[in-house]
């Protein structure tokens, strides 16, 4: 079939209905290394605008850290730019083992392997360990990359409502003649910024004989004491079956993700993950850059100290200020504003006032809980906060939200 | 019939209302984003156990799954 006029109108209506939705979404061009300051021009075309990022995953400023930056240029140096094959053929390098071997013991697990990006990860690890005997039991809030992975999988798949403990064990409860339940969370939810109660799941898991499976993409490297993570902050590191995660966000920012546990399904993983098997091995330039970041993290607490009293300076300065605020003690803070028109409102203008802030609502949250979700950095200071909440105030008043409740402003703007 | 409705109705609810979720027999399940469209597979199961049915996925549709009222003009075609 030629590309012709029908064809080509098939995929441009599409395109109109994605418009006509509210759904089309514009990249803005960022023509300087991602940080807390960063020049953008937006829209296409327009003069180069300096902005204050607090919407980027970049949680412990390490995206374009010097130490990283330099690690990555010798890796470069050193071991060439890409490997031209997948692990099993010729891809591995000595420094893959190392890394993996270093993911390890940072998460506390038996065994990890490497996967082009977490996504990647979750796409391959249910296929590989699970067959039509078992059952995943997912909470309703995990990840698209998850749902995608259990749907390549021919295990019977349930869902229990986000964080409801008493569901779950329902769940497991009516899944007690399979051969394996694995329990599927994210260990922190990226729109809602909360943590799952990963201490309550594995008690579940202990009394239904369950694996615990965690995403842990938004919380590696910060969350816990040590940066540990999900597990670490609920008293649980060693119980963990399954960890996946990235080092597309606080660990260096690149690209590359893992599946970390135990060590007969980590093996699995490298026997029969598709995404793994199939697509090359991480670039060596990227390598060098995650080990620099483990590194760093494991000579010192600092970088996730200052995100966690960033994270509580914004909190509580924006509460002060009268927003509604979604509950958590993490580096991602929902500024909730239910309305999709405001939030896309909201964010427009505060990119006029130097802020840049994403506006989420449906489909990627669920209807009436639109919102700004903003993401801290231990790459911002204390002027970088001031200046953006000073924004935040400004545009808040504007739209006569400050110190509104839920139902007042939904009253004032609908859902 | 009315009970197929009831019982559907209490299923929906318990399985994916939170306590200040109204639901009514014309609720929007999927298009009102109550229900997401993995979640639905439960639902589905439920109906196929308790009716002793086969739903083919290609009439497993959000649409056909949207409300109440449509699910249960679904399961009556089945049963029947």
């Amino acid at each position: 079939m030629s590309y012709n006029d029908r064809v080509r109108g098939i995929y441009q209506q599409q395109l109109s209905d994605i418009r006509e939705a509210g759904l089309f979404k514009q990249e803005r061009f960022i023509h300087s290394p991602q940080a807390a300051d960063i020049e953008v021009e937006f829209p296409s075309g327009a003069k180069l605008k300096k902005v204050i990022n607090v919407c980027a995953n970049n949680y412990l400023g390490l995206s374009s850290h010097p130490e990283v930056v330099r690690a990555a240029h010798e890796g470069l140096d050193a071991r060439g730019y890409g490997m031209s094959s997948v692990r099993f053929i010729c891809g591995t390098q000595d420094i893959h083992r190392e890394l993996e071997q270093v993911v390890t013991e940072f998460l506390g697990t038996e065994d990890t392997i490497l996967f082009p990006s977490c996504m990647d990860a979750n796409a391959g690890v249910f296929e590989a360990i699970l067959t039509k005997e078992d059952v995943m039991i997912s909470d309703r809030l995990v990840h698209a990359s998850i749902v995608d992975g259990m749907r390549l999988c021919s295990a019977e798949h349930d869902t229990y409502k986000h964080g409801d403990m008493r569901h779950l064990e329902q769940k497991l409860q009516q899944w007690k003649e399979k051969r394996l339940r694995v329990i599927i969370n994210d260990g922190v939810y990226s729109m809602d910024g909360d943590a799952a109660k990963l201490d309550e799941v594995v008690k579940l898991a202990e009394a239904y004989d369950a694996l615990v499976f965690v995403d842990d993409s938004h919380a590696s490297g910060f969350i816990g004491k040590t940066g540990r993570g999900t597990h670490e902050k609920c008293g649980v590191i060693g119980k963990m079956d399954i960890i996946t995660t990235t080092f597309g966000k606080a660990l260096g920012g690149a690209s590359g993700g893992c599946v970390s546990g135990r060590k007969e399904i980590v093996e699995m993983c490298r026997q029969r993950a598709r995404p793994y098997l199939f697509s090359n091995a991480m670039a060596p330039v990227i390598i060098s850059g995650v080990l620099k970041a483990f590194e760093i993290l494991k000579g010192s607490t600092e970088l996730r100290d200052k995100l966690e009293e960033n994270a509580r300076y914004w909190r509580s300065g924006l509460t002060e200020a009268g927003f509604v605020l979604k509950k958590g003690d993490t580096p991602i803070v929902p500024v909730m504003l239910f309305n999709a028109k405001l939030a896309q409102n909201f964010s427009r203008d505060l990119y006029a006032e130097g802020i840049y802030a994403i506006g989420f609502f449906f489909p990627v949250v669920a209807k009436g809980q639109a919102r700004i979700r903003t993401q801290l950095s231990a790459g911002h200071d204390k002027h970088h906060l001031d200046q953006a909440l000073e924004a935040f105030i400004k545009v808040g008043k504007k739209y006569n939200i400050l110190g509104k409740t839920e139902e007042e402003i939904i009253a004032a703007y609908g859902l | 019939m009315d009970d197929l409705k009831d019982v559907i109705l209490e299923y929906v609810i318990a399985e994916y209302a939170d306590e200040d979720d109204k639901v009514t027999f014309d609720t929007p399940l999927i298009s009102g984003g109550l229900v997401d469209s993995f979640s639905m597979v439960s639902l589905k199961r439920f109906l196929e156990m308790k009716y002793k049915i086969t739903i083919p996925d290609a009439e497993a549709t959000p649409e056909a799954f949207d409300s109440v009222n449509k699910i249960v003009e679904l399961v009556r075609r089945f049963i029947s």
